[in-house]
């Protein structure tokens, strides 16, 4: 069994086999994992916000869909990973609380997450192979860089993998 | 554009945030003290600073099940306040305010659409006893919206006002409060949390309303 490496909010981490990522308590921040099923190097990263042109304060590249993710990928490639193996699975972006009577901005953040990282990964032609995205619940993710699995795990749910 | 960073408080202008998480949770563990009829012995409040990966810390781990009550500030100041219990806690606490008219069942994670109600209103009554002292202390207005309930990881609830502060910095404020009652005394360190996240401009009106 190898190490189980937590990524924390608005953080980031690469792996190679037999390790793991994990990521506890998603909610409306998104979980992106990039992974070369050759090299098995794999990176997750923990985003909370969809665009870091929009924010002031934008130093921490973790934070954001559009730098982490290409911060991520950049940093996989550095450690050896070959761009055209690298495939992508992405978890998390709830929207945790509603309104009744329509909805605001902090309501909508986890699908903007979304959406910012799909855009991303489009942009950096990474091929999206499965996601469990939005809804209203929180969820716990493990991925597995020996398998390429990313477990799903949810309050009052069955565990799933992806 | 605000003038204060979350990085660079005074010591001065932090004990006055604490003063005011503690005046606010005073008050609101009155009020909740006098819901159920029982009393609740409230901890020192700790106002924190911290990074986004230590928020969960506070409540426990990540995975953690808790009660999440969030409210919207809307008026002078404007932002983020969230209440949270166990789910036991909550529980007990619906079940000694319907007075066992509404059957309870404790020793499920489930909240039926009633308790939840209940759970919401409570938190409704809680946060407007919070704010009001905070607006009678300071002068400004706290309005609130519609509280909205739910129950899940710790980690999933805080990425709410995690979001919220994320927008202007690495950071977030947090003011935690513990509080245990005799209601639910068989439990030991029972928990509840307040959570009070403003805006950063609002820290400025709140710190100059009260003249530091």
């Amino acid at each position: 069994m190898g190490e189980l490496i937590k990524v924390g909010m608005a953080d980031m981490k690469i792996c190679n086999a037999p390790d793991s990522l994990t990521t506890l308590g998603l909610g409306s921040c998104v979980g992106t994992v990039l992974y070369d099923p050759v090299t098995k190097i794999s990176g997750m990263v923990h985003v909370m916000l969809p665009d870091s042109t929009k924010i002031r304060n934008n130093s921490n590249i973790a934070k954001f869909a559009d730098t982490g993710i290409w911060e991520l990928y950049d940093r996989m490639l550095r450690k050896g990973a070959v761009s055209a193996n690298i495939v992508s699975k992405i978890a998390g972006g709830a929207k945790m609380f509603s309104y009744s009577s329509g909805d605001n901005d902090l309501m909508n953040v986890g699908l903007k997450n979304v959406e910012a990282t799909k855009e991303m990964l489009e942009k950096l032609k990474i091929r999206l192979l499965a996601e469990d995205t939005g809804l209203n619940y929180g969820r716990t993710i493990v991925f597995d860089s020996n398998t390429g699995n990313l477990l799903i795990r949810a309050v009052g749910k069955s565990e799933k993998i992806i | 554009m605000s003038k204060i960073s979350l990085d660079d408080l005074s010591a001065m202008q932090f004990d006055v945030l604490k003063e005011l998480g503690n005046i606010g949770a005073g008050n609101a563990t009155t009020a909740l003290s006098q819901l159920i009829n029982a009393k609740i012995d409230i901890g020192v409040p700790q106002v924190k600073l911290l990074e986004f990966n230590q928020i969960p810390e506070v409540i426990g781990s990540e995975e953690k099940v808790m009660v999440g009550i969030m409210i919207m500030l809307t008026g002078d100041v404007s932002g983020i306040m969230m209440f949270m219990m166990e789910p036991e806690v909550a529980k007990e606490i619906v079940d000694t305010l319907m007075c066992g008219m509404c059957p309870v069942d404790k020793n499920s994670l489930e909240f039926s659409e009633m308790e939840q109600s209940a759970v919401t209103e409570i938190g409704n009554i809680i946060a407007g006893a919070y704010l009001r002292a905070l607006g009678e202390l300071t002068g400004l207005t706290f309005d609130i919206t519609v509280p909205m309930i739910q129950i899940d990881m710790v980690g999933a609830i805080l990425s709410v006002p995690a979001i919220e502060f994320g927008k202007i910095g690495d950071k977030v404020l947090i003011i935690e409060t513990a509080f245990d009652d005799e209601v639910v005394r068989s439990k030991n360190a029972v928990k509840g949390y307040y959570l009070l996240v403003p805006e950063v401009e609002s820290y400025e009106k709140m710190l100059s309303a009260l003249g530091v």
